[in-house]
């Protein structure tokens, strides 16, 4: 049997964050990725750990006091799924970590034939994609509520 | 059969466990295929650095840190029993009085100058770690009223996909505070607390140095999925 999962707690900021891993690319392509986690009361989560990865890049971001996390990525190439990140939410609360994933708003043909987006009810499709803010692509990520964000059983 | 039932996976909402009443997700969680993105290869871990020592919690600062002295060591497994091998494990926990290094704590126990808490290691040919540290001590928490946390060590382990992803905790056999930890009994089976549980084990102590624990880990799936022809 898998061993069971456990909450990472509040008090894993001096242990799990490294240093630049929030930069998992740099460069021309690189784009900075900038998000909220907020639970169900619409409350910022200041305490959660956001890890990032697509193709082979891979990014850790603690979330700061206003519940804000960043990461800089080159978008992946495409496969047979549209492109899109991967991501993992860990915090206190969690008993288990959630799994989600941020396609990109500018795919739109990929988008709409992507097996994965396929599975998921319309109306709820767009807590997945990205939404352009200036230079930045702003993902937040919704724990609970009415407009919660997709989360995947893996 | 619901998600937790799967096996002996906590579930979200925990109402015991406040925090989980606004961080649980309300809705059912999406399930793919197996063979799909899960199982594939990934996320690669190797931009964080481990170097020999990490794994010695207790040679990180000049002094030797207070404390009960103990090897925690153990082997990392798929479900099918075969070793994950030279995946990156971390650990993290409180000092020997249960106070974390961490700003955040306010706890008003003594830090310990000698002992930061946070080590990693990369598992063996044979899907072995091993951690020199100090067994950290329980803490209150805010949870309930007169609320302790059982004594544990913290665990991430990557393993070979997003499905091998584990963080979870590792506790002391006959700590009395299990029983009431909110946390540790959001697992419903009993089988399924005792997997967290260290047992100690005379073979891996240290004569006149060091207590020795042994904690093997089960990650979800499998090291190497046969892809369909």
């Amino acid at each position: 049997m898998p061993t069971p999962s456990q909450t990472v707690g509040p008090f894993f900021g001096f242990a799990l964050p490294f240093e630049d891993g929030h930069d998992a690319a740099s460069g021309q392509a690189a784009i900075r990725i900038e998000g909220q986690v907020l639970d169900g009361s619409g409350e910022t989560v200041p305490d959660a750990l956001v890890e990032l990865w697509g193709g082979q890049q891979f990014g850790r971001c603690r979330t700061d006091s206003e519940g804000v996390f960043h990461f800089t990525v080159v978008k992946p190439a495409a496969g047979e799924e549209a492109p899109h990140l991967d991501l993992t939410i860990f915090a206190r609360g969690l008993l288990r970590h959630l799994a989600t994933r941020m396609y990109f708003p500018d795919e739109e043909a990929a988008n709409a034939s992507d097996p994965i987006l396929k599975l998921i009810d319309p109306a709820r499709r767009q807590t997945l994609m990205a939404i352009p803010e200036g230079e930045v692509l702003r993902f937040d990520i919704r724990l609970q509520g009415e407009s919660e964000t997709v989360f995947f059983a893996v | 059969m619901s998600d937790a039932q799967r096996d002996f996976e906590p579930p979200y909402l925990h109402p015991d466990y406040r925090a989980t009443v606004r961080r649980s997700p309300g809705r059912e969680l999406i399930r793919l295929p197996a063979e799909w993105f899960h199982n594939l290869p990934g996320p690669a871990f190797g931009r964080v650095k481990v170097r020999p020592d990490d794994a010695d919690l207790t040679r990180h600062h000049e002094g030797q840190p207070l404390g009960e002295r103990i090897v925690v060591s153990g082997r990392v497994v798929d479900s099918d029993g075969h070793p994950v091998r030279h995946t990156l494990v971390e650990v993290w926990q409180a000092n020997a009085a249960g106070r974390y290094v961490d700003p955040m704590d306010d706890h008003p126990a003594p830090l310990d100058p000698n002992f930061t808490g946070a080590g990693r290691c990369l598992t063996d040919g044979e899907g072995r770690y091993r951690f020199v540290t100090v067994k950290p001590g329980a803490y209150p928490w805010r949870n309930h009223k007169n609320a302790w946390r059982p004594a544990h060590i913290h665990f991430s382990v990557f393993g070979p996909s997003l499905a091998s992803r584990l963080v979870t905790q590792m506790y002391f056999p006959g700590d009395p505070l299990m029983a009431l930890d909110p946390i540790l009994q959001s697992i419903p089976d009993e089988r399924g607390r005792n997997l967290l549980v260290a047992t100690f084990d005379l073979a891996t102590t240290e004569p006149e140095w060091a207590l020795g624990y042994r904690w093997d880990i089960t990650l979800r799936g499998r090291n190497a999925t046969p892809r369909e022809p």
